[in-house]
């Protein structure tokens, strides 16, 4: 059965546990494992996180917004904000990337993500936004897949 | 849910034991505070007690890699102890522990630094 929610939230970075937390919340009725659920909330994190650091500069008057869908034992989550994009995809994808050194950002976003996550799609237009969508199966449903 | 954040100094080791979530908003609190202390202190290394942290993403890593830069610049090292199986992953997946030694637990780190 298929299962929706969306969220919209002020850019701030008291707002990033509030998002893992509450997406976390959401799927936790797939009954993932704690470690699904570790990895959906850092992903979750990593990307509000770019959408406020990179796609707002921390202008907390933006808004993310992030929708999940849950179909069966797939979780589809979709990280939204209409801030200055990314130039290069390519480049930001890199491990150990970052466009802004100065703030001590590891640069590990993306690679986590990668890493997470079953699927990755990353949308971006310079001064459009970027929009960041990923999908994961949860175990229930690899183990019939195998 | 957010940070705490224990400093102890037993110098010239700073002990910084954290307990609960690190991530983007509460890693500039724990970069501000033990960057303070490294300077008045005189800290040569750091052993970070991560047996409470039930959370972290990049943004931490950032941190952990800022503050390690930092002692290395002196000379000194940093050691992780009493860290999660996810906290680990993570260690592992950005290639940290290639220069952020671990050990078990804060004994056994505070004494391979001579301190315990």
């Amino acid at each position: 059965m298929r299962n929706r929610m969306e969220l919209e939230f002020s850019a701030l970075s008291q707002n990033e546990s509030f998002a893992r937390v509450t997406v976390a919340a959401f799927i936790a009725q797939l009954d993932p494992t704690v470690d699904e659920l570790t990895e959906i909330k850092t992903v979750v994190s990593e990307a509000v996180t770019n959408a406020i650091i990179h796609g707002y500069e921390q202008n907390g008057e933006e808004k993310v917004y992030i929708s999940v869908e849950l179909n069966d034992d797939t979780v589809n989550l979709t990280i939204r904000d209409h801030g200055v994009g990314i130039l290069d995809l390519e480049e930001a994808r890199q491990p150990l990337y970052t466009s802004k050194p100065e703030l001590e950002r590891s640069g590990m976003g993306f690679t986590i993500m990668e890493n997470f996550m079953d699927e990755v799609k990353v949308e971006s237009a310079s001064g459009q936004g970027t929009t960041i969508h990923l999908m994961k199966y949860l175990s229930k449903n690899k183990a019939l897949c195998n | 849910m957010s940070l705490s954040i224990n400093l102890e100094v037993r110098h010239p080791v700073l002990l910084i034991r954290l307990d609960g979530e690190l991530d983007h908003h509460t890693s500039e609190e724990l970069r501000d505070r033990v960057d303070t202390i490294i300077e008045e202190r005189k800290i040569e290394h750091i052993v970070l007690s991560l047996e409470g942290l039930s959370f972290m993403d990049s943004s931490g890593l950032g941190v952990v890699l800022g503050r390690y830069n930092k002692v290395k610049s002196f000379g000194g090292e940093m050691v992780v102890c009493s860290i999660s199986p996810p906290v680990k992953r993570l260690f592992e997946m950005s290639g940290l522990f290639k220069i952020v030694r671990l050990e078990a637990d804060e004994q056994h780190a505070l004494a391979t630094l001579g301190v315990a």
